[in-house]
């Protein structure tokens, strides 16, 4: 069972301070939705608001056409997966799981088929009677997933639940998270500051920063159209470098004190060139061959990747850039290059960060 | 190179000499002198004469001793449950970052830094019969009234309520700190997994603190089969002995009849009912979490 969730308005204070600021979000059902942000951003405010976990002090939410922000956290259809897995010590694994289903007085016949169903599906069931100190971190991890199954939810949330895992079991689990979304076709909510975590997982990435959504959109959307100079420059890696902007035409672009590049920015007129900034991506900026003219650029770090070369170093004496260059890169620390940029991979914002290049629209 | 810097280092030992000092005089010196001297007729002006075990036979043999065992048990009994049960209650009560709670917790807590006399002072006031506050609150509703300190069965109870009073300060303060260990997920995890608060207390929160309940519970036997101060100030073990503790007979036997042999003996008999309650107490808990 799956349902659309839906977030009208919802503001979150403590006291004085504002966490979140009228954020309206939509979420149909089925759909894996990732909250990314910086620490602080609110993002696991806004998932505790939705389990009922943080009071909502202005706003709605919705799930499946109910309004449930007025709900108790056990009466809103929803399961949560905390980042501590939060499973109860003194309670078998079997006990942990079938908790939540005694509360509600399900048979018990109903209940063991749901917990052995569960634990068959997550490859637990020998664990079954174990307690969790006697089971590894991914384990927990498991027993924690099975706990949300059993209860059968509309909606499943994951407060940063693979943070705690190490990197192997990271990569493993999110895989199986992504293919558990597939067989259940459950609405799913998954909270983290991971951008690996967010690209590989979501249906739809919701990017949030100081108490608001900075965009919504697909991964490729995010990556490759970022509406705000803050999208372009938290996600990918490396960071998306910024070269200061002079002046701008819809076929070319003056880098403040180097010259201009070729750019492809259709329908930029009266555009306020003070304050702007064009982001460029490492793998937009590449080294010319000798005999063409480029900028020039000084390597500092040369980073081998085996498949690609990643050149650390500055743009004239102007800014930092990244230059992806291929594996087989012959570039040292030290020496200046030309290099050229790909002019339809762009991203010009202006002052006020927000996205110019006709791209992130 | 490991075993012969061991070897040489027995100077390490100076290090521990200070604390061993003041533990071996003032507490297994006493110990196994106490041992010594139940074993011997002992008064004050003469010497010690080894007598084997006829001290144990004659305390084991006193009606007055078993009437003391019998009092101190029924004691510990009633009062060490209602110690446990008490404390949970106002820990789990007051287990709030509030201002208010904050001032109860200690409201609650200073009735443990008050001296013996001072808290059976208090309690004769209430309980004393005539200007007493129980009296006048009796004789105001138009009530029989008792006689609380020298009416057979009501004297111990009132011992044992001067003495919770007293001594719920530490079991409250104990329970506090446990209930504080507790990871704050477990509730949310709770909450989404739609326990009633019934629940919530039998299923998270009582045995998070299973420990500290079996660790508080011995603390109290040990410290309960002690008493003594209480009993002495407000009823001085009357009437006719129903309140007597078996530490009040140890003090009588030892310094009103000056038998210090044979009070040494009730002194190990105690010492063994003491350890054995509290290893039974132990074994009992940990046997059920094995479970």
């Amino acid at each position: 069972m799956s349902a659309a969730i839906e977030i009208q308005s919802v503001t979150k204070r403590y006291g004085a301070l504002t966490v979140l600021d009228d954020i309206s979000l939509t979420i149909t059902p089925g759909e894996f939705v990732v909250f990314l942000g910086p620490s602080g951003c609110g993002k696991s405010t806004l998932l505790r608001m939705i389990a009922g976990l943080e009071a909502v002090d202005a706003g709605e939410i919705h799930l499946g056409g109910r309004r449930i922000d007025t709900l108790a956290p056990g009466q809103r259809g929803v399961a949560m997966v905390f980042q501590s897995y939060a499973l109860y010590p003194h309670m078998t694994v079997a006990k942990n799981m079938a908790f939540g289903l005694e509360n509600i007085g399900l048979e018990a016949a109903e209940i063991t088929r749901r917990v052995t169903e569960a634990a068959r599906v997550l490859e637990i069931d020998h664990l079954l009677d174990r307690k969790p100190a006697k089971l590894s971190g991914g384990q927990r991890q498991r027993v924690a997933i099975g706990r949300a199954i059993v209860k059968e939810p509309m909606a499943f949330l994951f407060d940063e639940p693979l943070s705690n895992l190490d990197a192997a079991l990271r990569g493993r689990t999110r895989l199986e998270l992504a293919q558990l979304h597939q067989r259940l076709g459950a609405t799913m909510i998954f909270v983290t500051h991971d951008q690996v975590e967010a690209m590989t997982l979501a249906d739809r990435i919701v990017i949030m920063n100081g108490r608001k959504i900075e965009q919504i959109g697909t991964p490729m959307d995010i990556y490759h159209r970022p509406k705000t100079r803050f999208v372009a420059e938290f996600v990918g890696s490396p960071a998306m470098s910024m070269l200061p902007v002079a002046a701008v035409t819809a076929e070319s672009v003056e880098i403040a004190g180097l010259g201009r590049i070729a750019a492809q920015l259709p329908g930029l007129s009266g555009f306020d060139a003070a304050g702007a900034v064009l982001g460029v991506r490492a793998e937009d900026a590449h080294v010319l061959p000798a005999d063409q003219s480029g900028l020039p650029f000084t390597i500092s770090v040369v980073e081998r990747l085996g498949d690609r070369t990643l050149l650390y170093g500055r743009l004239g004496t102007v800014c930092d850039l990244v230059v992806e260059d291929t594996g087989r890169s012959t570039a040292v620390a030290g020496q200046t290059v030309s290099v050229g940029f790909n002019p339809a991979a762009l991203h010009l914002f202006d002052a006020a960060g927000r996205a110019c290049d006709g791209l992130g629209g | 190179m490991a075993e012969s810097y061991r070897r040489s280092s027995w100077k390490n030992m100076l290090f521990v000499a200070p604390y061993l000092t003041a533990f071996v005089t003032l507490l297994v010196f006493p110990l196994l002198w106490g041992m010594w001297l139940s074993l011997n007729k002992v008064d004050l002006f003469s010497g010690a004469k080894f007598v084997g075990l006829k001290n144990y036979a004659r305390v084991l043999a006193d009606p007055v001793f078993a009437q003391a065992v019998k009092n101190t048990a029924l004691f510990v009994a009633v009062s060490v449950p209602s110690l446990v049960a008490l404390g949970l209650f106002l820990a789990l009560a007051l287990n709030k970052t509030t201002r208010g709670s904050a001032f109860l917790r200690g409201l609650f807590f200073s009735s443990s830094i008050l001296s013996v006399t001072i808290v059976t002072l208090i309690w004769r006031v209430v309980f004393i019969p005539g200007d007493g506050l129980l009296a006048v609150l009796f004789e105001a509703m138009g009530w029989t009234p008792i006689g609380f300190l020298s009416t057979k069965g009501w004297s111990l109870f009132s011992v044992g309520v001067a003495t919770v009073w007293w001594c719920l300060g530490l079991p409250m303060m104990l329970f506090l700190a446990a209930l504080q260990q507790i990871p704050a997920d477990l509730y949310e995890a709770a909450a989404l997994d739609n326990a009633s608060k019934w629940r919530v207390l039998t299923r998270v929160t009582l045995p998070s603190i299973r420990s500290t309940i079996m660790m508080v519970a011995v603390i109290q036997i040990v410290m309960q089969f002690q008493l003594f101060g209480q009993a002495q100030l407000m009823t001085n073990g009357g009437p006719a002995g129903s309140s007597r503790p078996i530490v009040m007979y140890i003090y009588e036997t030892s310094f009103v009849r000056w038998e210090i042999g044979m009070g040494a003996a009730a002194s190990e008999i105690l010492f063994a009912i003491i350890l054995v309650a509290a290893m039974v107490q132990y074994w009992l808990s940990t046997r059920k979490e094995e479970a």
